[in-house]
């Protein structure tokens, strides 16, 4: 606490943070409550009746369980691909000095400060320059762009605070590369990895513009969401999906900040 | 007889920097070696060199006879205990010590047993369930030597292992640190930049400057019998005399170099000897410290506590036995 005690909060402050909250807040419940609605053309307050029947519906629309696997695919696979890329960058950044370090670590950090729609058009333009199909793998590349970054920030905030001279006592202690990495290394970069894979995750989990550029005919669940709104058919179940999302995504990223709440910023969390 | 540690012609550049530059060293199985020198003389590369973090750029090393260019760290006979201790902060104290067992496939069992020998060693039984941050740093130190010891190594390497720790225990580690090398008879050698640590400690030391070794000797060598002014002012601070002051009191002109204590400080009236004027007396507790003024050339004489100081400016004598007067290798 370094707040002095002594001194109290003034009502006007309390009140002012009371309601910045509740501007924040206020309308993801919103959607929370019209996921109960009996109303399923429009959006109408107040709801004129409350009913559960929409989540027996959603649950058996298969175009709900396509887009959900769909996004969970994706977003594992690029996850998978940005611990392994991300660590590997972050460790040659970290460990080691060479020409051009400082240019790629702000290379890597770039596409999570570009704008996503111009990391989609880029994408776009060069999977069309090349002749790759737009598929399942285009829309993992895309994701992978800006999940990289996430990880390898957690992880270069890791390597910073580890001591080198642990990786030459491992090797000096009889330790070979892999042994050191298995029982050194991993050891003192896992809650950061495990941090960032699931920011990663939750990334990519709700990204919805990078996809619009790379995916072909498959929608994952925020480009799914986003077409059913247009439709004036069941809008409820999109009210359903949502609070799944909000709670799909909400629990890594609470996970990932009690992991790393010991000293490293969860750099990134703000896209 | 083989050398624990031989060193032909070794240099190691980093681009144009010449760390180490064509040193030859040979270092007996069981000695307590000491490697002196300021920071970037060298001697921090030489100790890499020999645990294998760096390689030469050109020249030879062996290591019990067997060459060791080429050879990563972990196939190396030789164990380090490093300057900030580099303790393994997820690992509790026991699997710290035992770490280099576990990695060479020792069952669990055996290893603690082993691990918990060490730290009795170094006096710190019954630390192992503890964590690294929860110790003091001598005893991170101290876990840091067992850590090194338990692989039983035919060399240790200690790179400043006093440099952290405040003056009390580094005196006692010192004692420490020798009787433990005496009883396990394995060959010690250590880097520091402090003179005092490398006399009081080392059976040899070798004095490094500019990737170079100025001197090798037994202590007494180097501080009685210095062969460079380097060596002669880098350690212990001794007198430097000039070419033409020398040839007055031996008749060769050679650099020369007197050891502060050797000066014996009279009144003017005493006759002859060297005319002199006191700048100022620095008291260091058993001892005072005298800057002096002989002609231009600054002196510094030691006297013991308790003896009458002259006044500062006063005009002095200053005798010494001839004997006592080193004549350098280093050509005028």
């Amino acid at each position: 606490m370094r707040s002095d005690r002594n001194q109290k909060t003034p009502l006007g402050l309390k009140i002012a943070a009371g309601l910045g909250l509740i501007f924040l807040h206020a309308p993801i419940l919103l959607i929370f409550v019209y996921a109960f609605t009996t109303e399923e053309k429009s959006y109408q307050w107040p709801p004129p009746g409350l009913t559960t029947q929409w989540f027996a519906v959603t649950w058996n629309r298969p175009d709900v369980w396509e887009a959900l696997s769909l996004s969970v695919r994706v977003a594992a696979i690029s996850t998978a691909i940005a611990v392994v890329l991300g660590t590997l960058c972050a460790a040659a950044v970290s460990r080691s000095k060479f020409f051009g370090r400082e240019t790629v670590s702000l290379l890597v950090i770039l596409p999570i400060a570009l704008p996503g729609i111009i990391t989609g058009i880029a994408l776009r333009s060069a999977f069309a320059l090349t002749d790759i199909p737009f598929s399942f793998w285009t829309i993992i590349l895309g994701h992978a762009t800006f999940c990289v970054v996430v990880v390898y920030n957690n992880a270069v905030a890791r390597f910073r605070r580890t001591s080198g001279s642990m990786i030459e006592a491992s090797m000096d202690l009889g330790a070979d590369g892999f042994q050191t990495f298995r029982y050194v290394i991993l050891p003192n970069i896992a809650t950061a990895l495990l941090a960032g894979g699931m920011l990663a995750f939750a990334l990519s989990f709700d990204e919805v513009i990078v996809t619009t550029f790379t995916a072909g005919q498959q929608q994952t669940l925020p480009i799914w969401m986003l077409e059913e709104l247009i439709r004036p058919r069941q809008r409820p179940v999109t009210n359903v999906v949502a609070m799944v999302v909000v709670l799909v995504t909400l629990l890594p990223i609470l996970l990932a900040y009690y992991l790393t709440r010991d000293g490293d910023q969860i750099a990134g969390s703000g896209k | 007889m083989t050398s624990a540690v031989s060193f032909q012609k070794v240099s190691r550049h980093f681009g144009t920097v010449r760390a180490v530059d064509a040193v030859d060293l040979d270092i007996a199985p069981g000695e307590f070696f000491a490697m002196l020198g300021p920071s970037g003389s060298g001697k921090t590369t030489c100790l890499r060199l020999i645990a294998g973090f760096e390689q030469p750029t050109a020249g030879s090393i062996s290591i019990f006879g067997e060459r060791a260019e080429g050879v990563p760290p972990y196939r190396r006979n030789v164990n380090t205990v490093f300057q900030d201790y580099a303790l393994f902060p997820h690992l509790n104290i026991l699997d710290n010590v035992a770490y280099g067992l576990m990695v060479k496939g020792v069952g669990k069992a055996e290893r603690h047993k082993a691990a918990e020998d060490a730290l009795a060693l170094v006096r710190l039984p019954g630390y192992g369930g503890r964590r690294p941050g929860q110790l003091s740093g001598g005893q991170r130190q101290r876990v840091a030597l067992a850590r090194a010891l338990v692989n039983q190594p035919k060399v240790l390497l200690l790179d400043e292992p006093l440099g952290a720790l405040d003056l009390k225990l580094r005196e006692n580690m010192q004692e420490e640190l020798k009787s433990l090398q005496k009883a396990l008879g394995i060959t010690f050698i250590f880097v520091t930049h402090d003179q005092g640590e490398a006399l009081s400690m080392a059976d040899r030391v070798a004095v490094f400057n500019d990737g170079k070794i100025m001197q090798v000797g037994t202590p007494q060598d180097i501080y009685e019998r210095p062969a460079t002014r380097f060596v002669a002012d880098f350690v212990g601070s001794s007198n430097v005399l000039p070419p033409d002051f020398v040839q007055r009191y031996s008749g060769q002109r050679r650099w020369g170099s007197l050891r502060p204590e050797a000066i014996r400080v009279g009144k003017a009236t005493r006759g002859d000897g060297v005319s002199a004027r006191l700048v100022s007396a620095n008291y260091l507790g058993a001892t005072t410290r005298l800057a002096l003024d002989a002609d231009g050339l600054r002196l510094h004489a030691v006297v013991p506590a308790g003896t009458k100081l002259p006044e500062e400016g006063e005009a002095l004598v200053l005798t010494f036995n001839r004997d006592q007067l080193h004549l350098m290798d280093e050509p005028a």
